[in-house]
């Protein structure tokens, strides 16, 4: 085996395998540094033995085995520790569990980590770290802050489900609804990172759009009959199925007008367009989620960008604005006004947005008012417009399109 | 597990209630302390009198200095509290939020430092 099959295996069993080990030895710091030494163990025998079978259980075994002897190594032993200890090795035998119980340590994972005494921003970062598997440095890279100050953060909440006794568990019937709206928002957020990076000189980062959509159909495998994971799943891939136009070879930015049609998956298209029906189709009020993913999918459906059907996406935005307004959707909805009825409307619409100072700071307002600007022609302000959204936005691909913008206006 | 449930709510707000609105109050923590001694979460808890009776001690190069009063210009102030026995968090959160005053205030909820004797 090689060392990047050793690696791939890694990255599509991490997230599981630690889920499953959190829950056997109770404890999220002495889990992960034992899946560390399964790891390295796993680097030393698999390249002249090849990977076992059951890769994941494999991993999961050996790092409970490391688990057993860190706990025994400690000098000072506690009841609560020995009681650990006796129990890990009652079930060391029982490994080979099957695969519903390793979905529903993943969910368990999700839900701790989402847990709702935790700050949103805190539940963003605890579920990239450990459900998704980045490093500390990436996590604190999305957030823009220093590495210290993320690690300390995640320490603090690892802390605090030790010992506030967040329970590892999914929560029952009656608490679970309000508790998976959370879920989602953090699967979400996960996606959007991937989707369009915070900062950096990649616009993408595939493998969270990836991992968010792999939670997705997990949650959604689960609890088949809500909208809201239906729309969301549907939402996530029809967004990621237009990836590989969405850029050029040299990393630019290739916007939805110019995008070739031909480059986007559609396989992953006819399954998002299924999703957003079935989810249409459950009963109960409309889900944001899903009206988003229906304006996906009309998107998805244009043969051109021409043939948008744009009035009906401007009216799918009202729709939007009632169900969860949001000065963000305003700006949207905006952006599909103008397609219908001109950039000057639409501009109307966002200064009254800016003016009632509802997206102070919001990088793609600037952004969104400069291209309304150059379209009708105002080339002063759209250029003003342009520096600020290039001021306001810390990734590279948007800053070398907004000065693309510029040079074409001269 | 062992939880403090600390009561916070505004002191002055509450002082201005007319009787029939503390009846009712006082009413509603009565069943509210039977049903958690019902159901065996209870171990203790107690109503605070206002801060206007209290007193901050702090001791500095060793002396005591006394004020009156709490110091934090807090839109709430401690205003009681519950000692729980609950499962996990969860179940401390849901008795947490039958506590009569958490619909005027709010309740922090910390687990005890359980010291091994």
């Amino acid at each position: 085996m090689t060392p990047s099959e050793i690696d791939k295996i890694f990255r599509d069993e991490a997230g599981r395998a630690l889920a499953t080990l959190i829950r056997l030895v109770g404890d999220f710091d002495l889990a992960e540094d034992a899946l560390q030494e399964a790891f390295a163990v796993a680097l030393e025998r698999w390249p002249a033995c090849g990977a076992p079978d059951n890769p994941r259980a494999w991993l999961v075994n050996v790092a409970k085995h490391k688990a057993i002897d860190r706990v025994r190594r400690q000098t000072v032993f506690r009841g609560k520790e020995q009681q650990l200890v006796h129990e890990l090795e009652l079930n060391a035998q029982a490994v080979d569990e099957p695969p519903a119980m390793l979905d529903d340590d993943m969910l368990r994972l999700i839900f701790t980590c989402c847990h709702p005494s935790f700050a949103p921003e805190v539940q963003v970062a605890l579920t990239l770290r450990t459900v998704c598997g980045l490093s500390t440095v990436q996590v604190a890279r999305a957030f823009l802050v220093s590495e210290e100050a993320m690690a300390q953060r995640l320490v603090r909440a690892k802390q605090k489900i030790r010992l506030a006794g967040i329970p590892y568990e999914v929560p029952e019937r009656d608490t679970l609804v309000p508790r998976l709206d959370g879920v989602l928002t953090v699967i979400y957020l996960v996606f959007t990172e991937g989707y369009v990076a915070t900062s950096g000189a990649d616009l993408m980062r595939p493998d969270l759009a990836v991992e968010a959509i792999r939670l997705g159909r997990l949650l959604d495998r689960l609890m088949p009959e809500r909208a809201g994971i239906k729309g969301l799943l549907s939402l996530m891939l029809l967004h990621d199925a237009r990836r590989a136009g969405r850029e050029t070879a040299a990393g630019d930015v290739v916007l939805l007008e110019e995008q070739d049609r031909m480059l986007w998956d559609r396989k992953q298209i006819e399954e998002g367009l299924r999703l957003v029906d079935d989810a249409l189709r459950l009963p109960g009020r409309p889900q944001a989620y899903a009206v988003q993913a229906a304006i996906a999918a009309l998107h998805a459906r244009a043969a051109s960008f021409e043939e948008t059907d744009w009035a009906q996406i401007a009216g799918l935005y009202e729709v939007l604005l009632r169900i969860s307004p949001s000065p963000v959707i305003e700006l949207n909805h905006a952006a599909a006004v103008s397609m219908v009825d001109g950039p000057a409307r639409a501009l109307d619409l966002v200064d009254a947005i800016t003016a009632r100072g509802g997206l102070n700071g919001y990088e793609l307002l600037p952004a969104v008012r400069a291209d309304l600007l150059r379209r009708l022609g105002r080339k002063d302000e759209a250029r003003a417009a342009y520096l600020a959204a290039t001021e306001a936005t810390q990734l590279e691909p948007l800053r070398r399109l907004y000065a693309r913008r510029m040079r074409e206006m001269d | 597990m062992q939880y403090l449930l600390m009561i916070y709510q505004n002191e002055v707000e509450y002082a201005k209630n007319d009787a029939a609105t503390s009846q009712k109050m006082l009413a509603e923590y009565q069943a509210f302390t039977q049903s958690i001694i019902q159901s065996g979460n209870f171990k203790a808890g107690d109503r605070l009198r206002p801060t206007t009776t209290a007193t901050t001690v702090r001791v500095r190069d060793g002396k005591t200095l006394t004020t009156d009063g709490p110091f934090a210009e807090t839109r709430e102030q401690l205003g009681g509290y519950y000692l729980i026995e609950a499962k996990d968090l969860n179940a401390a959160i849901e008795i947490a939020a039958r506590i009569p005053s958490a619909r005027i205030g709010s309740i922090e909820v910390r687990p005890i430092w359980v010291y091994d004797k």
